[in-house]
C-alpha cells in the first residue's frame, strides 16, 4: 500500500470489555467500520478523533504522527485536521445553523470561500436553512447541517459515527443520496462506522469487520462483503456489491455489465456508460447445474463453485461462486438442495439472480 | 416610617449581596465545573463540605469561621499575610464568611446545568477546534445558561436573608456590619414593631418577588 495510510493500534481495558486493534487503513474513499453494537467500532472511532487516549497508541495519518505514546506524544482533538459527525446531531442548540457552521469554519481560519461554503450547503441542500434555530429542524436537515458544519472545516479526515442510527427509515432514505453524492465529488476520506449492512453496501469502498473489540475481517468491499466465513455478521443480509456499467437501454429493460456477464433489470433513467454499484442478496440467488432457458428468471450467469459454508439462517448453506470474469457472487440455498445438485468446490453450474438492488 | 438607620442597613445589606453573588459566580463555577466532571474520589468529600451550609446551623458556621478569620486562624492569617487587614466585624468579615454560607446555593444550580448538558457539546466543541477554555466560554457557559441565573438569584437571595453567621462574625456594627436581619431583631428587642414590621414585611415581599420569577421562569431547554 501507498504512503497515503492511515495507521492505528489501539489497546484498551475496560473491564469486560477490551478493545485490541492493528489497522492499516487507505487514506483514501470510504471505508467502513463494521460491527454489532458493543464491538467496539465507535471506540476505534474516538480514538481517531482523540476522545478517547488509548495507553500505548499509535495513529498516524499520511505522514502526520497524531499519537505515538512511546515518545509521548498525543495531538488533542481540537488540534487534530478531522471532521466529526456524531450519531445524534449535536448541533448547539444556542446557536442558529449559521453560527453552528461558522463554529468550525472560523475556528480553522477559513474564510466563507476558502471552506467552500456554497459548494458545501448546494451539496447538502440546507441554503435555505441557514436562519433557522436549530430547535427548528428536522432530523434529516439537523444531520445534514451537523454533517456540513464538519466538512467546512476542510478536514483531513472525515469521521462519521452512525450518522443515520437515530433516524427513522423515512429520514435515512433523505439522508443516504446526500452521503452517496459526497462520496462521488468529495476527496475527503471518510471512516464511517455502521451497524447497518445497506448503510456499508451503498457506501463503503473498503471494510474492517469488529466483533468483541477485535478485527475479524479487513479489505476492499467487493473481497470481503461476500465472504461467507463472515456471512453470520450480516444476519439474513448476506450479500455481495458487484460495480456495474450501464450496457445499453433496450425497450423497458437496463443492461448492466460486470466483470463476466450482463444482468438485465428494469429499464433506468442514467445514460450508458455510468458506473454505479449493485447489491445482490444472497437469498436472492438460487443455482441449477444446466442451463434452462423455460423460466421466468432472466438473469443466468455461468460460474464455478469456490467455497460453501453455513448460513446464519438455520437449514442453508452459502455457495460462493466465482463468474468467468473474476466477480463473486453468493448464494443462499437448503442443505437439501446442496445434498441433491452434490455440489463440491470447483464444480461448473448456474447461478440465476432473482433480483439485484441498484445502489446509486 | 423607616428612618435613616433603617435605610443604611437596607442598603448595606444590598451591598452585601451584590459582592457576594458576583464573588461566587467567580468561585462557585470552577467548583461546580469540576464537581460536574471529576471522577476523582474527593468528588464526595468536596460535595459535602460545599452543602454543609445547608444543615449547619449557622452559629456552628459562625463560630468556627470567627475562630478560622482570628489572628491565628488560617484565614486572619492569609488576610494578615497579604495586608488585607483583620476580618471580624469588618464588612470584609461578613463578605468572607458569606460566600461560604451561600456556597451551596450557587454551586448546586450551575454543577446540575453542567450534568444536564453531559460530554457532548464539548467533545463537539473540541473536534472542531476549540481549545479547552474557548470551548467553555463559547459551549458550556451558554448551555448552562439557566443555572447560571437560579444560582445568580439563589446565591443574591440567601445572602440578603442570612442572620446568626452575621451575628457571630460581624456584630452590629451600623453602617459596617449592621444588615436588615440584624436590625429588624434589634427592633424587636426594643418593642419598635411597627419599625420591624416595614423590614420585615419588606423582606416578605422581596424574598417572595424573588422566588416568584425564579418559579415562572420558562424552562430553557437543552436537547443537545
Amino acid at each position: 500500500m501507498s504512503d497515503a495510510e492511515i495507521r492505528a493500534r489501539f489497546e484498551l481495558d475496560y473491564t469486560p470489555f477490551a478493545l485490541s486493534v492493528d489497522l492499516g487503513l487507505p487514506l483514501s474513499g470510504v471505508t467502513a467500520l463494521f460491527g454489532h453494537s458493543g464491538s467496539g467500532k465507535t471506540t476505534v472511532l474516538r480514538c481517531v478523533a482523540g476522545l478517547v487516549r488509548a495507553p500505548g497508541g499509535f495513529l498516524s495519518v499520511g505522514d502526520d504522527v497524531w499519537q505515538d505514546e512511546s515518545r509521548g506524544l498525543f495531538v488533542p482533538s481540537h488540534r487534530r485536521p478531522i471532521g466529526v459527525v456524531f450519531q445524534e446531531a449535536s448541533l448547539f442548540p444556542h446557536l442558529s445553523v449559521m453560527g453552528n457552521l461558522r463554529y468550525g469554519m472560523t475556528r480553522a481560519g477559513l474564510t466563507a470561500e476558502q471552506a467552500g461554503f456554497d459548494d458545501v450547503l448546494g451539496l447538502l441542500g440546507i441554503a435555505h436553512l441557514l436562519e433557522r434555530s436549530t430547535t427548528r429542524l428536522s432530523g434529516g436537515e439537523r444531520q445534514r447541517v451537523a454533517i456540513a458544519r464538519a466538512l467546512l472545516r476542510r478536514p483531513r479526515l472525515l469521521l462519521m459515527d452512525e450518522p443515520l442510527a437515530a433516524l427513522d427509515l423515512k429520514r435515512k432514505s433523505e439522508i443516504l443520496p446526500y452521503l452517496e453524492r459526497l462520496h462521488e465529488t468529495s476527496e475527503i476520506p471518510i471512516l464511517y462506522v455502521s451497524h447497518s449492512p445497506d448503510e456499508v453496501a451503498r457506501l463503503a469502498d473498503h471494510l474492517v469487520v469488529m466483533e468483541e473489540g477485535r478485527v475479524v475481517a479487513e479489505g476492499p468491499l467487493s473481497q470481503t462483503m461476500g465472504r461467507i466465513d463472515l456471512a453470520s455478521r450480516f444476519d439474513d443480509d448476506a450479500s455481495v456489491v458487484l460495480s456495474a456499467t450501464i450496457g445499453a437501454h433496450d425497450d423497458d429493460l437496463t443492461r448492466l455489465d460486470i466483470d463476466g456477464g450482463a444482468i438485465f433489470v428494469g429499464r433506468r433513467s442514467d445514460d450508458v456508460g455510468r458506473r454505479l454499484r449493485c447489491r445482490v442478496h444472497a437469498r436472492d440467488v438460487s443455482l441449477s447445474l444446466s442451463l434452462h432457458t423455460d423460466m421466468s428468471i432472466m438473469n443466468i450467469l455461468p460460474a464455478m463453485v469456490t467455497a460453501i459454508g453455513d448460513a446464519p439462517t438455520s437449514g442453508h448453506v452459502l455457495v460462493e461462486t466465482s463468474l468467468s470474469g473474476g466477480e463473486r457472487l453468493v448464494a443462499r440455498v437448503t442443505r437439501r438442495s446442496s445434498e441433491y445438485l452434490g455440489l463440491r468446490l470447483g464444480m461448473p453450474l448456474f447461478v440465476q439472480i432473482k433480483a439485484v438492488a441498484l445502489l446509486g | 416610617m423607616p428612618n435613616a438607620e433603617d435605610l443604611q442597613a437596607v442598603l448595606l445589606t444590598l451591598r452585601l449581596a451584590a459582592t457576594v453573588t458576583v464573588l461566587l459566580l467567580l468561585i462557585g463555577t470552577p467548583i461546580a465545573w469540576w464537581l460536574a466532571r471529576t471522577r476523582s474520589w474527593l468528588k464526595g468529600p468536596v460535595g459535602a463540605l460545599v452543602s454543609l451550609p445547608l444543615v449547619l446551623p449557622p452559629t456552628v458556621i459562625g463560630f468556627y469561621m470567627l475562630l478560622a478569620m482570628g489572628p491565628w486562624g488560617p484565614i486572619g492569617r492569609l488576610f494578615n499575610t497579604l495586608g488585607w487587614g483583620t476580618l471580624p466585624f469588618t464588612f470584609t468579615g461578613i463578605v468572607v464568611a458569606s460566600v461560604f454560607y451561600s456556597m451551596p446555593f450557587v454551586v448546586q444550580p450551575i454543577q446540575n446545568a453542567f450534568e444536564a448538558m453531559g460530554d457532548r457539546p464539548m467533545e463537539v466543541a473540541a473536534t472542531l477546534g476549540a481549545p479547552p477554555l474557548a470551548a467553555f466560554f463559547t459551549v458550556a457557559v451558554p448551555l448552562a445558561r439557566s443555572g447560571f441565573v437560579t444560582a445568580a438569584i439563589l446565591g443574591f437571595a440567601h445572602t440578603i436573608g442570612e442572620f446568626g453567621v452575621v451575628l457571630m462574625i460581624g456584630g452590629n456594627i451600623p453602617g459596617k456590619t449592621r444588615l436588615i436581619s440584624v436590625q429588624i431583631y434589634d427592633h424587636v428587642e426594643a418593642m419598635e414593631y411597627g419599625r420591624a414590621h416595614w423590614l420585615a414585611a419588606g423582606m416578605l415581599i422581596f424574598s417572595f418577588l424573588v422566588l416568584l420569577a425564579l418559579y415562572s421562569r420558562r424552562k430553557d431547554r437543552i436537547d443537545v
